[in-house]
């Protein structure tokens, strides 16, 4: 049948399963918002404050619920307010579509009103970016952005449409998921692929390798990151590998959830704010044994100095990441879960000697004593953090039990990330409590959103770091730049508690640990979301 | 300094689907990391939809497996193929035109001409246009000389590159199972 490229669009959507998008209408999208209408019962759209809050909400949709979040924006500016979030969403690999209109085809290249080359400008951050011309090649393109978008190493996927081909007509025929990769450059692709000689998947002679590795090394060690968070069963896989053969392992920020914090081969988080039994391991270990982590230069620091002992054998589904960042003995590419599946069989009967002990208890500072709070009246709590000192508290303190618990943007680091992702993830996951730990700059840039939260009613508890400055700069300002802080402190910004109750929001202002744990525990037995403003000194630093 | 973090001249040749943005896609590769590019390439194959595009560029052979390991990850790109000295054949085309003001100088180019098995595509009053191919080093030779006589302008191709053997860059391209999992996408 013959129907409009805009209504192809929302019908591609429903193909997908999609129940949920996050966007901001305009008029060059207008026709797409039309079909939306139509298909309101079907389809919800959550309006946000703006788009920046749209991306950082489909993101967070995304990775709290493993399916591919949608985004809409229109052209122009619309398009560019997304750029933050799409690139917070390519760090850190999480898979959302992002659709754009642009202008009429004819006016593509003339500067005309609201127009924006927007492929071109994210294509550095996206897997891919489309630029669809008419409405005859838009189902193809939208099936292949979420094949793409979920597929191998997960990631953002654009696809901007011009608005001529949301009027024009085209066949369009209902096509389900698993048919997709029939048709169209899907297609084409995958006959390519029949021609080719190579063996698809994981060779088991490589993981043998490892395995041999493993039993040749005294001081083994396996390092965590969000490939095992992303790929699913491979948590399980690598907490049965762990303590089933004695392995102790440690994460990166992004692989936080994969052993649950209290595990006693757990040994926390490796990097430059992470544990010191986690870089004492990494320090002394003879085999690093690094799934789906990429070396970010936060966990590396120098790369001479990083894991100075050790041999380095690398799991990661992206062949790119492979010797990138640091040079490796081994490697393995293949998905995470499966990889680490066939190393456990393969170890059967082997048992590492124990060479990881765990220090004492360390000394909370007040903001970890407040983040110790939150775990203790909520330990199931989906937590979502901003950037600064309040998320490097929150990761290194928090005990994490699940993958996908904690959603941080590690590799952007994206200051405003957080109520966007924690609008997402409550509409994502409705039953689980959201828990937004932010701080007063983080929460300054994108706060607006929280008219998103009142007015779906998406009940978020925003526990804000109140210290009236930008603290982890700050702090840098303190230690390297002889105490000259410029620009770092935010006083006179908005009452927060105000704020929130011009919103319609519950505000409340924790000045001790005890107010906070009374004030906090009265919320989420409410239910209802708000903020609470804590009160903390600027000097604390992480 | 081991022999894989010695800079030599890397030679790609990667082949993509015709569609609009590849070259921008596959050139941002390489100003990303800060490569120089030494010459570029392109043009379509036998079969029109696809093209092929060869990249020089001075680097380690780390980082020419880095930079193959990023262009298989473009959807356009259908395969990558890392060239190797003496393992592929290397050809450019050069056009340049020289100033020839009397006989001698017309007589003295047409030798080098003649010995280089180049030859003289336009000829007017006072200059010769001449067209040569030739790997790199016999082009570089023919401008050396022919700069003797005075260059007016000059137009290279850039080199491109073959393997040697019965081997196809096709054979590189990315399997199913890779485009079902991802891997290279």
């Amino acid at each position: 049948m013959k129907i409009s490229g805009a209504r192809i669009i929302a019908e591609c959507l429903l193909e997908q399963g999609v129940d949920t998008v996050f966007g901001y209408p305009g008029v060059s999208i207008i026709r797409v918002y039309d079909e939306l209408y139509k298909k309101r019962g079907k389809i919800r759209h959550i309006l946000t404050a703006h788009e920046q809050g749209a991306a950082h909400a489909a993101d967070g949709y995304a990775r709290a619920t493993g399916r591919v979040g949608v985004c809409l924006a229109t052209s122009g500016p619309g398009a560019t307010n997304l750029i933050t979030g799409i690139a917070a969403a390519f760090m850190d690999s999480s898979p959302v579509v992002f659709i754009t209109c642009n202008v009429d085809e004819a006016l593509l290249g003339r500067d005309a009103f609201q127009e924006v080359d927007i492929t071109g400008i994210s294509m550095p951050i996206t897997k891919c970016s489309y630029l669809v011309r008419s409405a005859g090649e838009l189902a193809g393109t939208i099936r292949e952005a979420f094949a793409l978008a979920s597929r191998g190493r997960p990631g953002p996927v654009l696809v901007d449409v011009t608005y001529n081909a949301t009027a024009e007509r085209a066949e369009y025929e209902f096509l389900p998921k698993e048919e997709h990769f029939r048709q169209g450059r899907s297609e084409r692709l995958t006959r390519r692929g029949e021609m080719a000689l190579t063996q698809p998947g994981t060779d088991e002679r490589d993981v043998k390798t490892l395995a041999d590795m493993l039993r040749s090394s005294e001081r083994p060690l396996i390092m965590a990151g969000g490939g095992v968070i992303r790929s699913a069963g491979a948590a399980e896989e690598l907490r049965r590998i762990c303590r089933g053969h004695g392995i102790p392992a440690v994460s990166t920020m992004m692989g936080l959830g994969a052993m649950p914090s209290d595990d006693g081969m757990f040994f926390g988080m490796a990097g430059m704010y992470g544990s010191p039994d986690a870089n004492r391991a990494v320090r002394e270990c003879d085999l690093l044994i690094a799934v789906g982590v990429r070396f970010s230069d936060r966990v590396t620091g120098d790369i001479g100095g990083f894991a100075p002992g050790a041999r380095i054998a690398h799991v990661d589904i992206d062949r790119a990441e492979i010797d990138k960042n640091v040079l490796t003995a081994h490697h393995i590419v293949g998905d995470a879960g499966t990889v680490l599946g066939m190393l456990s069989a393969e170890l059967e009967g082997y048992r590492a000697a124990p060479w990881m002990k765990k220090s004492g208890e360390r000394k909370l500072c007040a903001p970890e004593r407040i983040i110790k709070t939150v775990e203790k009246l909520a330990p199931g709590a989906v937590i979502v953090t901003d950037v600064g000192q309040h998320q490097l508290w929150a990761c290194r303190t928090f005990g994490f039990s699940r993958p996908g618990q904690l959603l941080t943007s590690g590799g952007f680091g994206a200051m405003g990330f957080g109520l966007g992702a924690a609008i997402g993830a409550k509409a994502g996951v409705r039953d689980a409590a959201v828990i937004h730990i932010t701080g007063d700059g983080s929460f300054r840039m994108n706060c607006p959103e929280l008219a998103t939260e009142a007015r779906y009613g998406l009940d978020i508890i925003s526990v804000i770091m109140d210290n009236s400055s930008l603290g982890l700069v700050r702090q840098k300002q303190a230690a390297e730049f002889g105490g000259r802080f410029y620009q770092t402190e935010l006083a006179g910004g908005p009452d927060f508690v105000l704020l929130a109750r011009a919103y319609g929001l519950r505000g409340e202002r924790a000045e001790n640990e005890s107010e906070f744990e009374s004030l906090l525990s009265d919320m989420l037995r409410s239910g209802k979301g708000g903020i609470i403003d804590c009160i903390t000194d600027k000097d604390e630093m992480i | 300094m081991s022999s894989s973090a010695k800079m030599t001249r890397q030679t790609l040749s990667v082949l993509v689907e015709n569609s609009a943005g590849v070259l921008s896609q596959v050139t941002r590769l390489f100003s990303r990391k800060g490569y120089n590019i030494e010459s570029l390439a392109v043009g379509t194959t036998d079969d029109a939809r696809v093209s092929r595009i060869t990249v020089i560029l001075q680097g380690t052979d780390r980082m020419a497996e880095q930079i193959a390991a990023q262009l298989n990850k473009l959807m356009p790109v259908i395969s990558v193929q890392i060239l190797t000295g003496k393992k592929a054949i290397y050809r450019e085309f050069v056009m340049l035109k020289v100033k020839a003001d009397g006989k001698d100088a017309r007589d003295e180019i047409m030798q080098i001409v003649n010995v280089f098995r180049a030859a003289v595509v336009d000829i007017s009053r006072s200059s010769l246009m001449i067209a040569v191919t030739g790997d790199e080093e016999k082009t570089e030779a023919f401008i050396r000389l022919m700069s003797d006589f005075g260059l007016i302008e000059i137009a290279r191709t850039g080199l491109i590159a073959m393997e040697r053997g019965d081997g196809s860059i096709r054979d590189l391209s990315k399997d199913r199972a890779e485009y079902e999992l991802g891997k290279s996408i």
